[in-house]
């Protein structure tokens, strides 16, 4: 039994999957050498070489390219973008090329590629490197999309990803990288589209992601405390396949449902939650699905304001309270964007 | 004049460099026919004049070696070897087509042949034949990579990521940008700093300034053979630009009627690659009626496979929910 860090896992992950096989290499900016800017490569390059891991220039362009040319031949890359808002600047690759080329030539071409690239916000760097862009990935077939919220699922999702035949993007989240869990074995396997219950309840269904799952599962502790509320909360893990299984059965059981999301309010993952439950189980719901994401602006820099921005536990808790206590489903941080 | 005594070329590789050029000449005509009759839609870019620069290459290429090319691919795409059907039917749309339908004429991929793809989005595909050039690397083969595009993807961000990547990792590729001199609808030099787009950007990223007349089969055969030996005895990329013209306009839309007129009458009339290229066979001494009799095959290779496309059904509708995904399908949750 030892005790391992998010970023800890991410290194060991990446090592556990080279070390099967040979195939599989990592290329980034500032991987190697410097052992990543979050730290959460060391070690590699001692341990694998420049062939195995290469340190790329400032190109994001160029190296989800290279990865996926690479990947064209039935080599298994991790490429790494540093911070997911640099996606932006490589989306071509990502949205048009990665995910389509599949499609477009009839099933002639596997790209069998991992995109691990972090995530999301809480470090204060302000709106162009704090994003939980999952929601990108997610409206682009072809793409699946990860986000895993502990050491251990790490280990187990990255495993997965690599092994797996299509393009994966790995969101890790920054705020989890000193997240710390007891691990027993460290070489794990966890499907892809599996979701993951962090608390057991049957009043209400809380849908999460990545930091997201964590606060909901606090907030869980929280309402049963404080509230007498038991709260089911259900780690997505991926949102690209989805489990929409182990949502149905809990929805049906609780008949609320509270999705927490780190993004912007249109059109987040959470949007695409509500719709599939009110399609499967309309007829089971007490009531609207409650939506908790930020509110529809760039992430502001200083502490007050992005931690006022970005759900917390006790926002969970307070839509929580209002909607079981107080029969009130308004959700006020989702106002600005529309007129009432 | 020719110089028949120190001929580098022969005869032999000389036919196969006609045959080739003929063939991408006359399909590419007959898709043009078929547009003109409705039975292709949607749009298509046509290398009518270029034939030259894919014909090179597909002569001087291995099987193994991997070859991208832009959504004015279909030359690129049968110089390796695709089938006429496979490139005629996908254009129409047909089950016979080389992805059956789905990728359509910007689209064409091939990987049987080293065809692994034709890329519509500007610059992309440089940086992916870095990764097939990376892979041969990595694995210690000997394939080399060929990437096509033209003069106006020398602008875009992409192009100046994948030449400098190419060259710190000493890859086995050859860009190929063949300047039509038209930027779309847009003379190239109106939107470029220097006058020669590829070619005066080469010394940024420490690769020769190579600049071939790209109607010329035999320079374009000798550039492609050196650049290709290079690539393969793991000494590094090349940059190639090589002078050309189309024969049409930009896209099925597009008349061309930007360019002067006498501009282009003087490429048709004197600067015809495939017209040139008959007489340089002649003054090579080569026997006409063996030149002829490739015409003909090809020609009639041609009605033959717009026959099959012709005949080859349309596919089935349960084709839109295959193949997002290795399993075949495209469920996205469980």
């Amino acid at each position: 039994m030892a005790q391992l860090t998010y970023r800890a896992s991410v290194s060991l992950a990446i090592a556990q999957s080279m070390r099967k096989d040979q195939k599989v290499f990592f290329i980034g900016e500032d991987v190697g050498a410097a052992g990543g800017v979050f730290k959460a490569t060391v070690g590699l390059l001692e341990e694998f070489g420049k062939e195995r891991v290469m340190d790329a220039p400032i190109s994001e362009q160029a190296i989800l390219g290279a990865a996926m040319g690479a990947a064209m031949t039935g080599l298994r890359p991790i490429a790494e973008i540093m911070f997911s808002d640099f996606l932006a600047v490589c989306w071509d690759i990502v949205a048009n090329q990665i995910a389509k080329t599949r499609y477009m030539s009839d099933g002639q071409i596997n790209i069998p590629l991992v995109i691990r690239t972090a995530n999301g916000g809480g470090s204060k760097f302000g709106a162009q490197h704090s994003q939980s862009l999952e929601n990108w990935s997610m409206m682009i077939p072809g793409l699946k999309v990860v986000a895993p919220s502990c050491p251990s699922d790490v280990l187990g999702l990255m495993d997965s990803a690599v092994k797996d035949p299509d393009p994966v993007i790995f969101y890790e989240h920054k705020s989890l990288y000193a997240f710390k869990e007891e691990i027993e074995q460290t070489d794990i396997s966890i499907p892809i589209g599996e979701a993951n219950t962090l608390h057991e309840g049957k009043d209400i269904t809380i849908i999460g992601l990545a930091l997201m799952a964590q606060r909901a599962k606090e907030a869980a502790l929280i309402l049963k405390d404080k509230h007498d509320i038991n709260a089911k909360v259900i780690d997505l893990r991926s949102l690209v396949p989805l489990d929409l299984q182990t949502i149905k059965k809990s929805v049906i059981e609780t008949g609320h449902v509270l999705t927490v999301e780190e993004n912007p309010r249109l059109c987040g993952w959470g949007a695409e939650i509500s719709s599939l439950i009110s399609e499967h189980c309309f007829k089971n719901l007490k009531g609207p699905v409650t939506r908790v994401t930020t509110p529809h602006v760039p992430l502001p820099s200083a502490d007050i304001l992005e931690d006022n921005t970005i759900p917390s536990v006790e926002l969970i808790v307070n839509e929580v309270v209002k909607k079981l206590k107080e029969n009130n489903y308004g959700n006020n941080n989702a106002i600005p964007w529309r007129n009432s | 004049m020719v110089d028949k005594l120190n001929d580098d070329i022969g005869e032999k590789k000389r036919l196969q460099l006609w045959e080739m050029m003929l063939k991408l000449r006359l399909v590419e005509k007959k898709a043009y026919d078929l547009f003109l009759q409705n039975l292709i839609k949607g749009t298509s870019h046509l290398a009518l004049g270029q034939e030259a620069i894919a014909g090179a290459f597909g002569v001087a290429l291995k099987q193994g070696d991997y070859t991208f090319c832009t959504y004015r691919g279909h030359a690129h795409t049968l110089a390796r070897g695709s089938s006429i059907e496979g490139v005629l039917g996908e254009l129409m749309g047909r089950q016979c087509g080389l992805m059956k339908g789905k990728g359509g004429s910007m689209h064409l991929t091939d990987v049987d042949k080293g065809v692994m793809g034709s890329y519509a989005i500007i610059g992309a595909h440089l940086t992916i034949a870095n990764g097939t050039a990376l892979a041969s690397k990595y694995n210690k083969t000997n394939e080399v990579s060929v990437c096509f595009f033209g003069d106006g993807t020398t602008n875009i961000g992409a192009f100046h990521e994948a030449l400098n990547m190419a060259k710190i990792w000493n890859l086995p590729i050859v860009f190929v940008c063949e300047n039509n001199l038209y930027m779309e609808y847009t003379p190239i030099h109106e939107v470029t700093a220097v006058e020669h787009p590829a070619a005066d950007r080469a010394s940024a990223y420490d690769l020769d300034r190579v600049i071939v007349d790209g109607n010329d089969a035999d320079e374009m055969l000798r550039i492609a053979e050196k650049a290709i030996s290079k690539a393969r005895e793991g000494k590094g990329p090349s940059l190639i630009e090589a002078k050309t013209y189309r024969h049409s306009g930009h896209s099925r839309a597009d008349p061309g009627k930007y360019r002067p007129d006498e501009e282009v009458k003087d490429w048709m009339e004197n600067k015809d690659p495939i017209k040139n290229y008959r007489a340089k066979l002649l003054d090579f001494n080569i026997n006409e009626k063996i030149i002829s009799e490739i015409e003909e095959k090809i020609k009639d290779q041609v009605e033959k496979a717009t026959e099959i496309s012709m005949a080859s059904p349309i596919p089935e509708i349960k084709e839109i929910y295959t193949d997002v995904w290795a399993n075949g399908g495209s469920e996205w949750h469980n």
